[in-house]
């Protein structure tokens, strides 16, 4: 099967390049297939060459070589020059293409990208962040990017788009998507389609694409298109996604959407980071001795200030969340991780002000 | 000159060389004088080539190794062979994925830095060179040595980082007393990575390669001498070989990039040792700053890999086909202009870093200039075969897959130096493909079929040319599955250094290993078909191939002084002069009288 779908990825019009879901694609895949063509005529005339020489001049009895000349100087600049127009032709393209890409319109959306081993945050004007992309349909959407510790590259295939990004400094890129995402029948797995109940299965797929040390290869998310309607209404929701579910499972949402599972596991696994499994309530080991009691505040320090009392047996490698959590957030987490400890107080079933409000009606 | 006494031997003509022959009661190279002592100290630059070349194959076979083994952790998206077996912990998967990003960067870093780069130099070009000159040895003869040396201890750093990687891995418990070790910031030590990972075996394993940049430049400046003052009377410029031009202008780049890659691993070992914000935004510096240093040695380092590769398939094309090369002054031209332009690309590694658009603009166009020659070069090897009097040698097999890859890879790289295309297939396994084929598939077979034309002159000794062809045809269809399906992996957005994938890659890296395991099944044929030969070769003619550079003036091995008469300037490419006799002859010097009837014969083609 994959042997078929291979031959029919690589035989269809666009040689082998994922589906055009941007502007700019099909103007950089007519650049690739003009140069593909190019490339493959002249390879085609340099083999085709090179045998026949090789079979009309071997030796063999019977065979005398004729002289030829050593040069020829009108030969060698004919065959300097040709190249030389093909290659500037190639530029040309290459070149303008690129000028469509490095231009992003004025009234461009904006998406803030934050990135840090091994995750992404996607920050949207109106403040609603996600784990995953989501765009709206046919209008430019600008991507700024920043990072909090090494050099992560964002790369989008079926736009054509890559970027790095760099600690230090903001790059920035655009694109505007055409094109929705056919729905993923295989290669997800039970996990991915409950995470996603809301979003679905409709996505195109995005890579950090430079090296970033262990999960380098798990740093992926996931690109929606929408309709701008839908896209708005999303976006709007997803503002407030926290007031929508009681602290635990907001803190369970956060879990995934923050990157904390990249090493932080639920159930007592090993990870880079130590498990939450039974950790709220309990004396944690330091690194160099002593220990602390894991409360509320021991786990707003370790998420603000994560090298602060580092837990044995583990490096600091956490970037801080300052500036990249709130308190509600981090309030959701505290509760969530009561719940996965045996010691955990009950957490809170709704948020203060939530609960607070029927209290009220009832004066 | 050489400090070496050449041996007494009974003077026999240079210009006789079928009364003389290898191993039996000649004195050579090799038997001239015995003892581990007698290669530890030589200065003679022939035995110091033999000594690069088992180092240098040994660091091979160990690239070689890490290569086998990231391509079968790639069998399947999930961890699957080290460290797999508790599947599905965190742990265990993190671990798997470790090994993984050690695999690759070890593999990467042997492979450039131990074995690519002085390869061809160091082994060939120090075994030929000063012969075909005329010379009795390289200009700097100790100095030779100290290279030598230095690459050495530059691999010892390499084989402290891997042991302590391997020992650790066996015994965690090692890792609270010497830290971590392996290596995992890909070849390239991008920072701020590799100033801020735990992993304090970039220190030694930096270190290790800037040692390795003294072996290197000291070898390029031997070179650049030695073709400089120890040319015969008679060798201008336009007569020299053209394996020569290329080592030449290989060493140029040498001694002008590698003080940079020395100066860039300084700075990175200052930040990484004493906290000086040169690279790591943290600390004040600037990312990017370092990709810039590190291209402006690794772009040229590149043609480093290359140059000498395509001096091997000139010589061997013209012998091969007795036929002078064809547009000579073009090829030794070209050579320098690869190795001047090869300087100004730098940027085009950087098209996605955020550079500006107009820097961007520059890099790619400069790109496509430096493809010219390399254009020009491939059209003059095939106009040589034309009206040849083509034997298909062994040499001369390796040669044809050499051009054949290389034509793959040049062409390759035009999607990469075209701005638009190159923002999709950057840092995609379109990108690895390509820097294979260029960098892997034509230095690697250029190597080998350089290895296989000098053979019988570095040993005295023929191999057996069927198992020698059949072990290169198996390499040449293992290189083809595991790279070329690599193209179309790169295209469709498969990202490089990814130690698990989206599972619809799946197919593509399948073909790929088993591309690589039938590539390494040829590549051990070929290391046997050397050491069979080494063992019960048949003695070598002073000339199996009727080569005129001067190489071929003398016996098979030629004895430590190279010569037994001094040489005169031959034209290189000037096959009338020989013909052939026999296997155990091979070609021999023709009369005066029979040249000129030779002359004569190939006259009218004019």
């Amino acid at each position: 099967m994959h042997v078929l779908s291979t031959l029919a990825q690589i035989g269809s019009g666009n040689l082998g390049m994922p589906p055009q879901a941007s502007t700019y694609a099909a103007d950089i895949d007519w650049t690739y297939a003009f140069t593909f063509w190019s490339c493959t005529v002249a390879f085609v005339i340099i083999m085709v060459a090179m045998i026949w020489f090789i079979w009309k001049y071997r030796h063999r009895p019977g065979y005398v070589q004729q002289g030829a000349p050593a040069h020829s100087t009108s030969l060698e600049l004919f065959w300097s020059i040709i190249p030389t127009i093909i290659f500037l032709v190639i530029f040309y393209y290459g070149f303008t293409g690129f000028v469509d890409m490095a231009t992003v319109p004025d009234y461009a959306y904006e998406i803030r990208v934050k990135s840090r081993k091994w995750s992404w945050d996607f920050v949207y004007p109106n403040g609603a962040v996600s784990s995953h992309l989501v765009v709206p349909k046919d209008t430019p959407v600008r991507l700024v990017l920043s990072s909090d510790d090494v050099i992560h590259s964002l790369f989008i295939p079926a736009f054509r788009t890559k970027k790095d990004v760099v600690p230090g400094r903001f790059n920035w890129t655009w694109f505007q998507a055409i094109a929705n995402a056919p729905i993923r029948t295989e290669g997800v797995s039970a996990d991915d389609k409950l995470l996603d109940k809301e979003l679905g299965l409709d996505y195109f797929d995005l890579y950090c694409t430079e090296y970033c040390g262990t999960n380098h290869s798990m740093m992926r998310a996931r690109v929606y298109v929408r309709e701008p309607s839908v896209f708005q209404e999303w976006v709007t929701k997803q503002a407030d996604i926290l007031g929508t579910m009681p602290p635990a499972e907001g803190g369970k949402y956060l879990y995934t959407a923050k990157g904390c599972k990249q090493c932080h596991t639920v159930d007592g696994g090993a990870g880079n980071g130590p498990t939450w499994k039974d950790m709220f309530g309990y004396k944690q080991p330091l690194v160099g001795g002593g220990s602390v009691l894991a409360d509320e505040n021991y786990i707003r320090e370790s998420i603000l200030n994560p090298g602060a009392k580092l837990h044995e047996g583990y490096s600091n490698i956490m970037s801080s969340m300052q500036g990249n959590i709130t308190e509600d957030e981090i309030t959701a987490i505290i509760e969530y991780m009561k719940t996965l400890s045996d010691k955990g107080p009950k957490p809170m079933e709704a948020w203060p002000d939530a609960a607070e409000t029927p209290a009220a009606a009832v004066e | 000159m050489s400090t070496t006494t050449p041996p007494i031997t009974p003077p026999s003509s240079p210009h006789s060389p079928s009364s003389s022959g290898g191993g039996g009661g000649e004195v050579n190279y090799i038997n001239a004088t015995k003892g581990i002592k007698s290669w530890m100290f030589t200065v003679d630059h022939k035995r110091i080539g033999l000594m690069y070349m088992v180092g240098v194959m040994s660091a091979y076979g160990l690239g070689g190794l890490f290569a086998i083994l990231l391509r079968s952790e790639l069998w399947n998206p999930e961890p699957s062979f080290i460290g797999g077996a508790e599947a599905g912990t965190t742990e265990a998967m993190n671990n798997a994925w470790d090994f993984y990003n050690q695999a690759f960067t070890l593999h990467g870093a042997v492979m450039v830095f131990l074995f690519i780069i002085p390869a061809i130099p160091a082994i060939l070009g120090n075994m030929v060179l000063p012969i075909m000159l005329g010379a009795k040895d390289v200009a700097f003869p100790r100095l030779n040595l100290l290279s030598f040396y230095f690459w050495v201890l530059g691999g010892l750093f390499f084989v402290w980082v891997l042991s302590k990687g391997i020992i650790n891995s066996f015994y965690p418990g090692m890792i609270e007393i010497w830290g971590p070790g392996g290596l995992e910031t890909g070849w390239t030590f991008y920072t701020p990575y590799s100033t801020t990972t735990q992993n304090s075996a970039v220190v030694a394993a930096t270190f290790g390669a800037f040692i390795l940049g003294f072996s290197s430049i000291l070898t390029g400046l031997n070179f650049i001498a030695t073709v400089h003052m120890l040319r015969p009377k008679g060798m201008g410029w336009f007569q020299l070989p053209l394996f020569l031009w290329a080592l030449y202008a290989t060493a140029i780049i040498q001694i002008l990039a590698t003080p940079v890659l020395a100066i860039t691993l300084l700075l990175l070992i200052a930040e990484k040792t004493l906290g000086v914000g040169i690279f790591n935004p943290a600390l004040g510096g600037d990312a990017v700053l370092y990709q810039h240093f590190f291209w402006f040695y690794s772009h040229p380092a590149v043609y480093i890999m290359i140059l000498p590769a395509l001096g091997i398939i000139s010589e061997v094309v013209s012998v091969h086909s007795r036929k002078s090369i064809f547009g000579y002054k073009f090829i030794a031209i070209s050579s320098l202009a690869i190795a001047f332009l090869g300087f100004l690309v730098w940027g085009h590694h950087m098209f996605t870093s955020g550079q500006s658009a107009l820097t961007n603009a520059v890099f790619s166009l400069i790109t496509f200039f430096v493809a010219v020659p390399s254009a020009i070069k491939t059209f003059n090897w095939i106009a040589t075969m034309y009206k040849g009097d083509i034997r298909i040698t062994t040499p001369f097999i390796y040669i044809l897959f050499t051009i054949g890859l290389f034509t793959i890879g040049g062409l390759t790289g035009l999607f990469l130096g075209c701005l638009s295309t190159d923002i999709h297939f950057h840092d995609t396994y379109f990108v690895v493909a390509h820097f294979h084929y260029v960098m892997m598939g034509s230095t690697l077979f250029a190597f080998l079929a350089g290895v296989y034309h000098w053979f019988p002159k570095m040993f005295g000794k023929m191999y057996n040319v069927f198992w020698s062809n059949l072990g290169g045809i198996i390499a040449f269809i293992g290189f083809q599955l595991a790279f070329f399906i690599q193209f179309i992996a790169g295209s469709q957005g498969m990202p490089r250094r990814y130690a698990s994938y989206p599972e619809h890659f799946e197919f593509y890296h399948q073909v790929s290993t088993v591309g690589a395991y039938t590539m390494g099944a040829g590549m051990i044929i070929v290391l046997l078909t050397w050491i069979v030969a080494l063992r019960t070769g048949k003695k070598a003619p002073a000339n199996p191939w009727g080569g005129n550079t001067l190489e071929w003036h003398t016996t098979s091995p030629p004895p430590t002084a190279n010569f037994h008469a001094e040489p005169t300037a031959e034209e290189p490419y000037d096959y009338s002069g020989w013909k052939y006799v026999s296997p155990e002859e091979g070609w021999v010097q023709r009369t005066p009288e029979e040249r000129e009837a030779a002359r004569q014969q190939l006259g009218t083609g004019h």
